[in-house]
């Protein structure tokens, strides 16, 4: 299916990257050559095949739902770029 | 020293003969002379460094030591390391300090080995010539002027300028194989599930997996008894009973059935790289192995469902990037939403940008079936190829990649030429199984990757494949010129 414009635009705000005009020209180039790739699966025959995700084909594996960590707030918010009080701030979503 | 095998350095740490702080020290010093022109490492820490290493020499000293105590070891930029600049080769994460340790980091540190350095990267290991990476380029220390190989060109560098003792990498596609192809030393890729990702940055969760980078296999081997192992905190980490990777390095190769699949040998194979392969399976063949021909005809799809899959995977995992509570964050925005749309916009680089979108596209309302369940119903049959195969042989051998390394530059601008490095290596990401590349001679002066595939955990037969080779030669001897 051929992309256009609009589409590379409605893309980029599903995944929540800022796509400048310019940029979306070239993004638009380069997405389909690298969708062309893609439609090579389209001609395969697949019906009755079930979908592999793991090699071993194995299952999640469960764990008793017990504390195993300890809380590291104060370690782990040294990386964050705002906070105060324990919380990370963001731009206010509530008026 | 500096073209020692692992072994040998533990001999000499044992007997006194140099400490682990002296042996660290004078790695650092190769680093220090090197590193500007080569750009291996992103992160070092000496003060850190050397307390792991005055600690190994304690551990020496009460008789305490394992093989890889006191070793300097080059970590792939990958794994959080505490209190380790941690960047994946990002923009994102250029400023975020890993608040604690992978387990392969972990696991190295268990056993007294010295964390000598962060390696570069392709960002978020999308790459296959380093170029992606925002800390820049690694030059290959055979030609300075083309590239090492991706994502783990770095380790790479390191450990083919021998920077390092042994390094990490990560595989998600051809990542530890295609560079240790291009720049010529000996890296394998484990069965997926083996080595636990825990606490190493996601890119397709379904494919990454971390394995060894160094001068031979008994090297590799050592590094494996290390890495590999069952950790609860992943949870596509398989519960295998634990292996000597070293166990069978001295078998002999007589009756071993090699399968040469047909198409690694057609179109699109460097003519100089078909020559050295074919002298490397003559050697075999000396070595009392047979040949089987075989055939894997799902090969050429493996790359378009590569393609699928991948970015699927990263586009979901990389949503966690959404400066709040670590990582970039753009200095102005409007709101909440402008605020995520231009932290991203200005932390990710142009290639993890696009594989963000191909995997979002591919995901969105009305093509998850056309693709992503398409590709993973043909990832089975080309998982079922190999199933095929291995009824006829015992490991399957060919190119790692169809050229050697490239100009930099030669592909940047071309992501589907820049995807087609990865034709020989990608299915066996896909199969889950276990790939490895040594050394096996030169085209025009660059080191050329003989690729041994094996069945799901045959790594200890593929490295005693590999180990009788480099026995009977000395390939993986070589070193770059002017790097003494």
């Amino acid at each position: 299916m051929a992309l256009n414009i609009t589409d590379i635009k409605r893309i980029a705000h599903l995944a929540r990257i800022e796509v400048s005009d310019a940029e979306a020209e070239n993004t638009l180039t380069k997405l389909s050559g690298i969708l062309g790739l893609i439609e090579q699966m389209q001609g395969v025959d697949t019906a009755g095949i079930v979908p592999m995700s793991h090699s071993q084909d194995v299952v999640q594996r469960l764990r008793e739902d017990v504390v195993t960590k300890t809380n590291q707030r104060e370690e782990f918010q040294k990386n964050a770029p705002a906070v105060a009080d324990g919380l990370y701030l963001v731009p206010k979503v509530i008026e | 020293m500096i073209n020692s095998s692992l072994k040998q350095l533990a001999t000499m740490l044992a007997s006194k003969q140099i400490s682990s702080v002296e042996m660290t020290q004078a790695f650092l010093a190769r680093i220090k002379k090197f590193n500007p022109e080569i750009n291996a490492y992103i992160a070092l820490d000496e003060p850190k460094t050397l307390a792991q290493a005055k600690a190994a020499d304690a551990r020496i000293a009460v008789g305490k030591a394992e093989t890889l105590t006191g070793i300097p070891i080059a970590q792939k930029d990958i794994f959080c390391a505490k209190d380790w600049q941690t960047t994946c080769g990002s923009k994102m994460l250029a400023n975020f300090v890993a608040p604690y340790d992978a387990h392969v980091i972990s696991q190295f540190d268990n056993v007294g080995a010295v964390n000598l350095g962060k390696t570069n990267m392709d960002e978020f290991a999308m790459g296959s010539s380093n170029e992606t990476s925002y800390f820049g380029g690694v030059k290959n220390p055979w030609d300075f002027t083309r590239v090492p190989g991706g994502s783990s060109g770095g380790s790479a560098a390191a450990v083919s300028a021998r920077l390092c003792a042994a390094a990490t990498g990560t595989d998600t596609g051809g990542s530890i194989r295609q560079p240790a192809s291009l720049c010529g030393f000996t890296g394998l890729k484990p069965t997926y599930g083996l080595v636990s990702r825990y606490g190493m940055i996601a890119f397709a969760s379904s494919l990454d997996q971390a394995g060894p980078m160094a001068k031979s296999a008994e090297d590799c081997a050592l590094m494996m008894n290390v890495m590999a192992g069952f950790d609860e905190r992943d949870s596509t980490s398989l519960n295998h009973p634990k292996e000597d990777y070293t166990r069978a390095l001295n078998k002999p190769l007589q009756g071993l059935k090699i399968g040469l699949p047909k198409e690694y040998f057609a179109e699109g194979l460097d003519a100089g790289v078909a020559k050295v392969i074919e002298e490397a399976i003559a050697q075999y063949k000396k070595l009392g192995a047979e040949m089987v021909d075989i055939s894997l005809p799902n090969t050429n799809l493996s790359i378009p469902v590569y393609y699928v899959l991948a970015p699927a995977e990263a586009s979901s995992n990389l949503s966690r990037y959404d400066g709040v509570r670590y990582g970039h964050r753009a200095a102005q925005y409007d709101d909440l939403m402008d605020m995520y749309c231009k932290s991203r916009a200005e932390g990710f680089g142009a290639e993890v940008k696009r594989r963000i979108l191909i995997g979002t596209y591919v995901l969105s309302a009305g093509y998850y079936d056309a693709y992503y369940l398409k590709a993973q119903q043909i990832r089975r049959l080309i998982a079922q190829d190999y199933t095929e195969a291995f009824k006829k042989c015992d490991v399957i051998m060919g190119p790692t990649a169809p050229s050697t390394a490239f100009k930099v530059g030669e592909k940047a601008d071309d992501p589907v030429a820049m995807y087609l490095q990865d034709i020989y290596t990608i299915a066996t990401n896909l199969a889950g199984l276990p790939g490895m590349s040594i050394p096996a001679g030169f085209s025009n002066g660059l080191p050329v990757g003989l690729q041994i595939i094996g069945n799901y955990f045959d790594e200890a037969r593929m490295l005693n494949v590999a180990h009788q080779y480099q026995q009977a030669t000395d390939w993986h001897m070589q070193m770059p010129k002017g790097i003494e």
